[in-house]
């Protein structure tokens, strides 16, 4: 038995021996590139799971932790953010982040997204080639309209994630403002810089991020304490009783979430193949090991086991995996989700209390702190073979000075996201003012701000 | 006539109206309410935030019965709300100068 394997395997070893020598022959001559229908189809899908993220899966995930009359005005901002950065990412932001331009930001030949129907040909379209025509252009399987939405639905999870750090006192105008502003001053940069084709950090410093650890979830998480700290505490914090509403509807959103995510890193592959499954696997495993790591260190620590516990290391858990998935494997999972379970863990209840900061819902303690264990790791745990092209046959492994790579690329991402978003933040409290009143935060923000309640 | 007033835990209210019924009451009125005594509410930890909450949970039950009937409801709703540990709730036992039953416009004890 052992020899019939070990001969097999020595006849598939010569036959994709045989394979790879020929490859450089079969790629001088290969057809044009097509589009791929099974791709495509995966695409679509995972463009509609990561959607599901942001609503309802956030908007249930953050709704569930604020107070009674706070509930309608948290959804609010997770549906309102979808709407607006639809627009934005039509008129701007996918031009700046995507088409070719420079090191730091894009051009602005995909305005309006213009051109985008310019391939179409009796319903059919071609490749997307992005940056086509220059040295860094990159061909896919799918069209771009696909990969122009699918990276949408990144543009708007990211300012919905900040929401969790000032929510229950901001005011609606500021948060419209706000995210129109950090967008285009922030995601849509480093955006560029990490996925873009001429990107400088994935170019120059060498790190890398298979589906946003450092342009959503670092992002989002400094933006969440930069935004705490500039807008204060919550008016009681510390002394009345500020306890979730009804957790029933964090556990549906975090479980939405969760299943959204597997679009969001699945899908980062851009296509259905080996990559995307293992980002699949990988994603489960790290996000089932950080809700079991926070799960056992709050019960360690506090006696008991809680709901909201659990899901927060599982989302703790799938933040870190976020960059991860795509380049290592499922071992490495293991380490990065239980990681990210503990840290997390004392990011939202250590690190937030010392620290004397009002974070209300944890975007900095989930989500700043585990992109960074998750960042950081994927230096430490990425399994060559996984990246591997024709281009770069050995593709990028773990190291010591990939870690440092990575560790540079979270620098440099937190220093332009925080400096950034204070100045944001400064303007839009000259211009609409960023928290509301004493009296409309005490009333709730669902009458104060949007003239409705949930039930009476 | 006596008015009596019971706060007790929420899941003995089944107990308390079983035992009622038993000797004969078959009027009262319950109510949903919170509020807090010697047992100071309890702490609750969401997120490492302690948040000591406390109005808790409790069930208002006002009984109008004869002098004759007083003792032995009180009684009743000792026995059966009784967990011996600390938030079992109260009575209170008022007197109770009329009543009315709307209906027919009987009076005092015809009326309970």
């Amino acid at each position: 038995m052992i020899t019939k394997i070990g001969k097999k395997a020595a006849l598939a070893g010569a036959v994709i021996g045989a394979l790879t020598t020929s490859l450089p022959a079969l790629a001088a001559d290969a057809p044009a590139p097509a589009i791929d229908t099974g791709d495509t189809a995966w695409m679509l899908t995972s463009t509609a799971l990561v959607l599901m993220m942001t609503i309802p899966g956030l908007g249930l995930f953050y709704a569930g932790m604020v107070r009674k009359k706070n509930v309608l005005a948290t959804l609010m901002q997770s549906f309102a953010i979808c709407c607006i950065m639809t627009v934005v990412w039509m008129v701007l932001g996918y031009s700046l982040a995507f088409t070719s331009g420079n090191a730091f930001i894009g051009g602005l030949s995909r305005v309006m997204l213009n051109g985008l129907g310019a391939g179409i040909s009796k319903g059919a379209d071609v490749p997307f080639t992005m940056a086509a025509g220059t040295s860094a252009a990159t061909t896919m399987t799918i069209p771009e309209s696909v990969f122009m939405t699918f990276q949408m639905t990144f543009a708007i999870i990211t300012p919905a994630l900040i929401a969790g750090a000032f929510a229950e006192r901001m005011k609606f105008s500021a948060l419209c403002l706000f995210t129109v502003l950090w967008s285009l001053l922030v995601y849509v940069p480093v955006a560029h810089w990490v996925w873009g084709p001429d990107g400088w950090v994935a170019s120059r410093i060498g790190a890398i991020d298979f589906a946003g650890g450092t342009v959503v979830h670092i992002n989002a998480g400094i933006a969440g304490l930069v935004a705490a700290l500039v807008i204060g505490r919550r008016k009681g914090y510390g002394v009345d009783d500020l306890s979730p509403y009804n957790l029933t509807y964090a556990i549906i959103g975090a479980s939405l979430l969760w299943v959204g995510w597997f679009g969001f890193n699945a899908g980062s592959a851009a296509g259905a193949n080996g990559r995307a499954g293992m980002a699949m696997a990988t994603t489960q495993i790290a996000s089932a090991a950080a809700g079991v790591s926070w799960m056992c260190a709050e019960w360690m620590k506090t006696g008991k086991p809680t709901v909201l516990g659990i899901i927060s290391g599982a989302v703790g858990g799938l933040v870190a995996i976020t960059p991860a998935s795509g380049f290592v494997l499922p071992g490495g999972a293991l380490v990065i989700g239980l990681a990210a379970g503990v840290i997390c863990f004392w990011g939202a209840t250590g690190l937030k209390h010392m620290m004397g900061y009002d974070d209300s819902l944890d975007a900095f303690g989930v989500h700043g702190i585990g992109g960074i264990v998750g960042a950081l790791l994927t230096g430490v745990f990425a399994y060559g073979p996984l990246s591997a092209t024709d281009a770069s046959p050995e593709g990028v492994s773990g190291s010591f000075a990939q870690f440092i790579a990575q560790a540079e690329s979270v620098g440099v991402t937190i220093a332009w996201c925080a400096v950034l978003t204070f100045i944001i933040l400064k303007v839009v409290d000259l211009t609409v003012g960023l928290r509301v009143s004493t009296d409309e935060e005490m009333e709730g923000l669902d009458m104060a701000l949007h003239g409705e309640r949930i039930n009476s | 006539m006596k008015f009596v007033i019971a706060i007790i835990k929420p899941f003995k209210l089944d107990e308390v109206r079983e035992g009622l019924h038993s000797i004969g009451v078959d009027a009262l009125t319950a109510t949903e309410v919170k509020g807090y005594g010697r047992q100071k509410g309890q702490t609750e930890i969401y997120r490492g935030a302690e948040y000591n909450i406390q109005f808790l949970p409790k069930i208002k039950l006002e009984i109008a019965v004869p002098d004759s009937q007083c003792d032995k409801v009180v009684e009743v709703i000792q026995s059966a709300a009784c967990t011996g540990k600390i938030g079992d709730g109260k009575i209170f036992v008022l007197d109770l100068e009329q009543a009315i039953r709307i209906r027919t416009q009987e009076t005092g004890e015809n009326a309970l």
